[in-house]
């Protein structure tokens, strides 16, 4: 079947977007419409004394101004976190409390502390300028690794010191002893730069309250529907689940940085109760970078032990991460289980210690953004492998492969127990693609012409569709980790997939519907995927950390089983055959070995006209299945760069990007293909372009696209790929998550390719042309000193 | 408040709108074209790029008062009826899109670049695209098949102009 698993289909979503109709949450228009704009905290840290919204009141077109304190009495609730962490010394974490709008200490520029409903959008956005404040400005902290000093501004009195946690895993003394004995030890600090994620869509919200159901709706620029409705109504107050509606219509893109239920939700659906309108508010680009989770802010110290064959004896890490001015839904678990997790790499380390200290700062809150903690680690390990190898004198390839896993599965000393994969063969074809053996002349010529080449690697493995449920709920989870899943077959055979997942670009609406085709033999236009909206799908977990693909296809399997055991029933006791000789081909299903067949589409009609179905059968062709995986999934790849820098300036360019992943089996590898563009994409952005800067007073100076410097396309090359497919045996299509691998695994192959051409190891993301050009002038520098 | 008269995807459009309406208000608030995005507020992301009198421009930066009597054409307005636009299918083709929210821009920019540089009779390379998108930001795709679907674009745009000669 052409439209089946592994086939290029190409994107049955696609006309509405290329035509201007897809239907985004900024597009809809309801009834009785009315626009928010908010007032905002204008300094990091604050005591708010008064609000003064007279003058806005008194604009033409201002229904409203609501606050804080108004919220609290009405009941809605404080904003939670998803994820609790023990430290190493068996307390729990602390955390500051975050209420959707402040009621006393705004303790981050942009921090919401009213919200201003009028006519239009122009209206709201000018009253909000024009409500007064008046507070004391507080000292702030700002920078991670000033948060711990003594004598910091304490951004929560409740939480001593600003440590929201102080936790460890592994075997610290192992390590100890394993680097006292060891051959060769490598140490390094690398920062991992703060990003903003930026979808291209910001966020949005169309919130309507229905007073005489006394019914909730909310469009919402969501990655995962339910889980917002959820905690919308379980933790907010906003209203029972029954009575709140949320639809994440089409959604321009989200990185993580859509997962979570903001303030700003939150408060529409209040403010739409509150002002019987209908209540709209678009986050400009400025408010974004102001409001949305960013992502990493790691500072790391790391050490690695080699004995004297170059085999890895002990890797420790001592890591602060940044978690902002509040805890965000998964912030807690990035920095821990999402990254301590995987500091293994693709490596056999006989003993791992990592230590991470998360802190609050006067900034932004701070969660997952795509890759989530895995390329945080990942950088760390891969660089350290590549500085250790030049240090040593060795071969960077070779000295990964000395060190490779080489048999599944295999149990790490950190948790995590990888199911497949095949390291070698994978770093082979990537070294084929990138022509590594060439890579000598090529430098030369570039020296020539007075230019300097570098080759840098990264050879990566990740662990994606976190589960199963049980064990992530031992390890602090506050919710489960599954996917469900519906099969509508309806009495035409044309069939409905309703699905848990949420797509906002992965163009599940195509690849779930191969995974259909592929199995009835039905064409994937018959098909259609129903998902984002609450009142049409029970319920799900929504779309993040590559999860859709190994756990919510995996669902859609398991109901489709359900589905083929009845039609087979239905055409045995029809064609008065054995049900075990049924098989279902192209669209048929068939007697084997015989000519005696029935049509698709004749299955559904006699499932539901129902004159003659098997003694004790219920009418009708529907099945559901909720999937909980076994484990991870674990994707891994080989990624090699190279750059040319010209040293006079430092302008660096990437003149060939190879990445070769394992990703199991593929269902469409031009989706497929599309992630790890994009993924390598934001990887080069984090090392070599973005960075979200703030002053010491904690005022962000990097709030447009003007300052914080987005990958353009003559920024980035194109890309040479290739897949070395080793199927996971844990789920049903043999799949591993293909959506984050590009971001975990790119920016340390950038950095160790500069680095090379430099001869400078010391340099930190993103590596500017003035970062780049410093490094080099440092080298300069100490080899004249010599 | 500013009375404006245009036409839009070959219709004409009359308005009376506050003078600091932007054209991309214009068009997705008056005119419900909801088509053309705004994905940021200095004119960087080229989300809300349409084209004025046969030039691409970005809406968000030109205020509707400004172009009374003008030609704009959106997103909706590029496809023959059912046919797609050579843009819009080269995009379609060669999986140009994910999100689909920068695409409008993106499509928009695409035609404009090939009409240019094939009425200076220049060859576009993948090399002058990926320098042309300079004022387009796309965050899920790497550009990588957005540079093929303009390529082949070109390339159809071409023999259609041929074939018209």
């Amino acid at each position: 079947m052409s439209d089946g698993i592994g086939a290029r289909v190409e994107r049955k979503e696609d006309k509405r977007f290329i035509t201007g109709k897809g239907k985004y949450t900024d597009d809809f228009r309801v009834d009785n419409q009315a626009y928010a704009a908010f007032v905002r905290c204008p300094v990091a840290n604050a005591k708010i004394n008064g609000i003064d919204a007279s003058a806005a009141l008194a604009m033409e077109g201002v229904i409203a101004v609501h606050t804080g304190p108004e919220m609290k009495e009405d009941g809605i609730g404080d904003l939670i976190t998803g994820w609790s962490i023990t430290s190493k010394d068996g307390s729990p974490m602390q955390c500051g409390v975050w209420s959707p709008m402040v009621t006393t200490y705004g303790r981050y520029v942009g921090d919401a502390i009213a919200i201003v409903v009028a006519e239009t959008q122009a209206i709201a956005r000018a009253a909000a300028e024009l409500v007064e404040l008046s507070y004391d400005e507080l000292p702030a902290t700002v920078q991670v690794e000033a948060a711990l000093a003594d004598g910091a501004a304490q951004v929560h009195e409740n939480v001593p010191g600003n440590m929201i946690y102080d936790w460890e895993i592994g075997d610290e003394a192992a390590v100890n002893d394993a680097l006292a004995g060891a051959h060769h030890v490598t140490e390094m600090r690398m920062v991992n730069n703060r990003l903003s994620p930026n979808p291209m869509e910001p966020r949005s919200a169309v919130a309507i309250f229905d007073e005489a159901e006394d019914h909730y709706t909310l469009y919402t620029t969501s990655q995962n529907p339910h889980v917002a409705r959820l905690v919308l109504s379980a933790f907010y107050n906003v209203a029972p689940e029954h009575k709140l509606r949320v639809i994440a219509p089409d959604v321009g893109g989200g990185f993580g940085s859509k997962i979570y239920i903001y303030p700003e939700e939150i408060t529409c659906l209040w403010a739409s109760m509150k002002t019987g309108r209908s209540v709209k508010w678009t986050s400009d680009r400025t408010e974004a970078f102001l409001t949305d989770a960013h992502g990493r802010d790691h500072v790391t110290k790391a050490t690695m032990g080699f004995d004297a064959n170059g085999r890895i004896v002990g890797f420790k890490t001592d890591t602060l991460a940044n978690l902002g001015a509040y805890v965000s839904l998964f912030a807690t678990v990035t920095p821990t289980y999402l990254h301590g997790t995987l500091l293994s790499g693709c490596y056999d380390m006989p003993a791992i210690y990592g230590n991470v200290k998360a802190v609050h700062t006067n900034t932004v809150p701070v969660d997952a953004y795509r890759g989530a903690g895995r390329p945080e680690a990942t950088y760390t390990i891969e660089r350290m492998i590549e500085t250790a190898a030049r240090e040593m004198g060795m071969d960077p390839a070779e000295l990964r492969r000395k060190n490779f896993i080489n048999e599944f599965p295999y149990q790490t000393q950190v948790i995590l127990q990888y199911d497949s994969g095949d390291y070698h063969k994978t770093l082979d074809m990537a070294e084929e693609i990138a022509d590594v053996a060439g890579f000598a002349a090529r430098r030369a010529e570039a020296a020539a012409r007075g230019k300097l080449r570098g080759l840098g690697y990264s050879t990566f493995v990740e662990a994606c569709g976190i589960a199963p449920s049980a064990a992530v709920g031992s390890l602090g989870a506050a919710v489960g980790l599954w996917e469900s899943a519906e099969v509508r077959v309806n009495p035409v055979g044309s069939v409905e997939i309703l699905t848990g997942c949420h797509s906002h670009g992965q163009g599940h609406e195509t690849t779930f519907a191969q995974v259909v085709s592929d199995r009835l033999g039905i064409p994937v236009d018959n098909v259609s995927i129903v998902h984002g909206d609450t009142d049409k799908v029970q319920f799900g977990m929504g779309t993040y950390g590559s999860r859709s693909g190994p756990v919510g296809m995996s669902a859609i399997v398991k109901a489709l089983d359900k589905v083929e055991a009845k039609a087979k029933k239905i055409a045995a006791h029809t064609l008065e055959a054995s049900e075990d000789d049924i098989v279902i081909e192209n669209g048929e299903v068939k007697v084997a070995g015989t000519d005696k067949s029935m049509a698709w589409h004749e299955i559904g009609l006699a499932a539901y006209i129902a004159h003659n179905l098997p003694e004790g059968m219920e009418p009708g062709l529907k099945e559901a299945a909720f999937y909980d995986p076994l484990n991870f999934s674990f994707p891994a790849g080989a990624l090699i760069c190279e750059v040319e820098v010209d040293p006079d300036t430092g302008v660096t360019d990437i003149v060939k990007f190879t990445a070769v992943d394992d990703f199991g089996n593929i269902i469409n590898p031009n989706i497929v293909e599309g992630q790890v563009h994009g993924g390598v994409t934001q990887g080069i952005g984090q090392a070599m372009l973005e960075q979200v800067v703030y002053d010491d007073s904690g005022q962000m100076i990097t709030g447009s696209y003007m300052d914080y410097c987005m990958p353009r396309a003559d920024d980035v090359p194109s890309y040479a790929l290739d897949h070395n497919a080793t199927p996971s045996p844990l789920n049903p299509l043999g799949i591993k998550g293909c959506g984050e691998a590009g971001a975990i695994g790119s920016p340390p192959a950038v950095i160790n390719a500069i680095t090379d051409a430099i001869g400078n190891n010391d340099l930190q993301m993103p590596a500017t042309p003035l970062a780049v050009w410093t490094a080099l002038q440092n080298v300069k520098t100490s080899m004249a000193a010599e | 408040m500013t009375q404006i008269k245009m036409t839009v995807n070959g219709k004409s459009a009359t308005a009376d709108v506050p003078d600091n309406t932007l054209l991309s208000e214009f068009l997705r608030e008056n005119m419900r074209l909801t088509g053309t995005h705004v994905g940021c507020d200095t004119s960087q992301c080229g989300a809300c790029v349409v084209h004025v009198d046969g030039r691409a421009v970005k809406s968000c930066t030109v205020l509707a008062a400004s172009l009374e009597g003008a030609d704009v054409t959106t997103i909706e307005g590029i496809a023959n009826g059912k046919d797609l636009h050579p843009m819009q299918a080269a995009f379609k083709a060669n999986h140009g899109l994910q999100c689909g929210f920068c695409t409008p821009g993106m499509i928009m920019s695409g035609i404009d670049m090939v009409n240019r540089y094939q009425a200076e009779g220049q060859a576009l390379t993948a090399e002058a695209i990926r320098h042309e998108l300079e004022g387009n930001i796309c965050r899920c795709t790497g550009y990588h098949n957005i540079v093929k679907s303009i390529e082949d674009a070109a390339d159809e745009m071409s023999g259609m102009a041929q074939a018209a000669e």
